[in-house]
């Protein structure tokens, strides 16, 4: 179906739920009377990104009253968003919930926790272990948190599951500066979102912060990619924004008549190989 | 080679959007900052004022008896140009009042005593005025550990910290910083005739291209002997760079609970911001 995508490029203030979850509902709305069906939030975006020690504090359960309201708003429009998760066994997760109609379709526990350079998030997080396609009213779709995309089995898995339309959240800070146009961040994920798409003949939309935490930066430029690889809609460098974008489903069916690398994938090959190689390394 | 050269309309937007954004979310509007008459807190002045008002900044040049008039007068062009709050503080009474009771202090000594005079002054504003006080070393200096520690190195939020001398140059063109700053030699000012790159045995945009390959692409020893950097200047900015790591950290705590702040006590400043 033709529908329209919000993708809210929000400021969450670190580690104040209740200043968030306000933010959060005030894009819902801003949505809905824009005339989006869905609605894409940042990579941890009921709490903020830097937490460290605060991880646990900020941790909600599935039960927990923000994401029954959540669930309410998503009778009105579907939503994807981002928040830390614990589990009966006191893990904490960096996780996206997808609502629909009343109820969360898909959780999505990020899988790939950077640890290099500024990240610091396998200290605090468990990692998630699984990438799943599931079923919604725009079709199937799979999500994605940030550093998972960068992986490029994890897109892949997620497009031969049968996904057509991938989400990724994400709190990317902006560094490296040049002569170039932009950042150095923000170009490798143009050109990571754009050749995801194209490679998997899916939709892509990607939806990332802005703010400030200690000092570092969230370019925002959020996205929307049709499965061409073109951009279709791109929200502001470092500000606050609020993209609609609207997405139309003939593109995707004409995308997979014209390059039909999708129906064309060897899962058996692939299959294969990996489990040869796996072996291999066993050894 | 001219790795350095930036995009300084980008730039320019980071670093504005981060003075607006880390001072405002604390919950005050101003910033305060020393105006030494060069071009470091000539550029933070700049960056200041279009965060958050020319009205927002407030500024103090704090000469020494001994310092180069004409540093002042830079300071007050600079202060003019944007219209900041500005004023003029000597510092030479506390100063000699200390230097009578320790009379024999080398110019090492009198050179920390009055940077550390011109911090506790800042912050004595930054309480009155209700603002944070702004930093203005520059990533070469504070690699180099060409700073006094406590004194000039210390700030609440230091938005060129991050920035080379030679990006420092090239933003403040962009900006439009008064050209007498850009030109002039950069000095501490500690006494006449005083250059930093005298005082350093080097030149700051040698420095620059050499540090930008060892810390940022992080090259081998080897590789920046292959790109032209001669084996002492290599081993000379190295060693400044290890031996002023400690400038660069909090005090070191003696661990002795299992939650030791810093090390296991881990929070962002923005906590709750």
């Amino acid at each position: 179906m033709d529908f329209t995508v919000a993708l809210a490029q929000i400021k969450p203030k670190l580690g104040c739920l209740d200043d968030n979850l306000a933010l959060i509902e005030a894009a819902i709305e801003k949505g809905i009377a824009g005339g989006a069906q869905l609605v894409v939030f940042p990579e941890l975006a009921l709490t903020g990104y830097f937490l460290k020690d605060l991880v646990p504090e900020v941790a909600i359960r599935l039960d927990a009253p923000q994401i029954a309201r959540l669930k309410i708003l998503s009778r009105r429009i579907s939503i994807a968003v981002g928040l830390v998760e614990v589990s009966a066994d006191y893990r904490f997760f960096n996780t996206a919930l997808y609502l629909e109609e009343g109820e969360i379709r898909h959780l999505h526990r990020k899988v790939y926790l950077p640890t290099y350079g500024l990240f610091d998030e396998q200290r605090y997080l468990a990692r998630g272990e699984r990438f799943r396609a599931f079923d919604t009213r725009f079709g199937r779709v799979g999500m994605l948190i940030c550093e998972d995309m960068w992986h490029l089995s994890a897109p892949y898995i997620l497009a031969m599951d049968g996904a057509t339309t991938l989400i990724c959240l994400s709190s990317s800070p902006g560094r490296g500066i040049s002569e170039a146009e932009g950042l150095g961040s923000a170009a490798a994920w143009q050109r990571l979102t754009s050749t995801t798409a194209m490679f998997l003949n899916c939709r892509v939309f990607y939806c990332n912060r802005v703010g400030y935490e200690d000092g570092i930066n969230f370019w925002g430029g959020s996205e929307a990619i049709a499965p061409s690889g073109e951009v279709s809609a791109r929200g502001m460098l470092l500000e606050e924004d609020f993209v609609l974008a609207r997405v139309d489903e003939g593109a995707l069916r004409r995308e997979r008549i014209f390059s039909p690398m999708m129906r064309d994938e060897n899962l058996a090959v692939t299959v294969k190989e990996l489990k040869r190689i796996d072996r291999e390394r066993g050894v | 080679m001219g790795a350095l050269t930036v995009n300084t309309a980008l730039l320019r937007r980071i670093l504005v959007g981060f003075v607006r954004d880390e001072v405002t979310k604390v919950g005050v509007k101003k910033g305060v900052l020393g105006l030494s008459g060069g071009i470091d807190s000539a550029l933070v002045a700049f960056i200041a004022a279009e965060a958050l008002g020319p009205e927002n900044v407030h500024a103090y040049t704090m000469p020494y008896r001994t310092s180069n008039p004409e540093s002042e007068a830079h300071a007050k062009l600079v202060a003019d140009a944007l219209g900041i709050n500005y004023r003029v503080l000597e510092i030479t009474p506390m100063v000699d009042a200390y230097f009578a009771l320790v009379p024999d202090a080398d110019n090492m000594r009198r050179g920390n005593k009055m940077a550390r005079e011109r911090m506790t002054i800042l912050y004595d504003n930054s309480a009155a005025v209700g603002g944070l006080v702004l930093g203005t070393s520059n990533k070469t200096e504070l690699l180099l550990g060409y700073g006094t520690l406590h004194g000039d190195m210390a700030s609440a939020l230091n938005p060129i910290g991050d920035i080379y001398k030679s990006q420092v140059w090239e933003l403040s063109e962009a900006f439009g910083v008064p050209r007498e700053v850009i030109d002039k030699k950069p000095s501490a000012d500690l006494w006449a005739g005083q250059t930093d790159e005298q005082e350093l045995g080097f030149s700051y945009r040698d420095a620059d291209e050499l540090l930008y390959r060892m810390v940022d692409q992080r090259m081998s020893r080897d590789e920046l002997i292959a790109a032209g950097f001669a084996p002492a200047f290599i081993d000379n900015v190295h060693q400044k760079v290890q031996g002023s790591h400690f400038k660069r950290r909090l005090p070191v705590i003696a661990k002795v609970s299992n939650r030791t702040i810093d090390r296991d006590f881990r929070y962002a400043r923005d906590w709750g911001k």
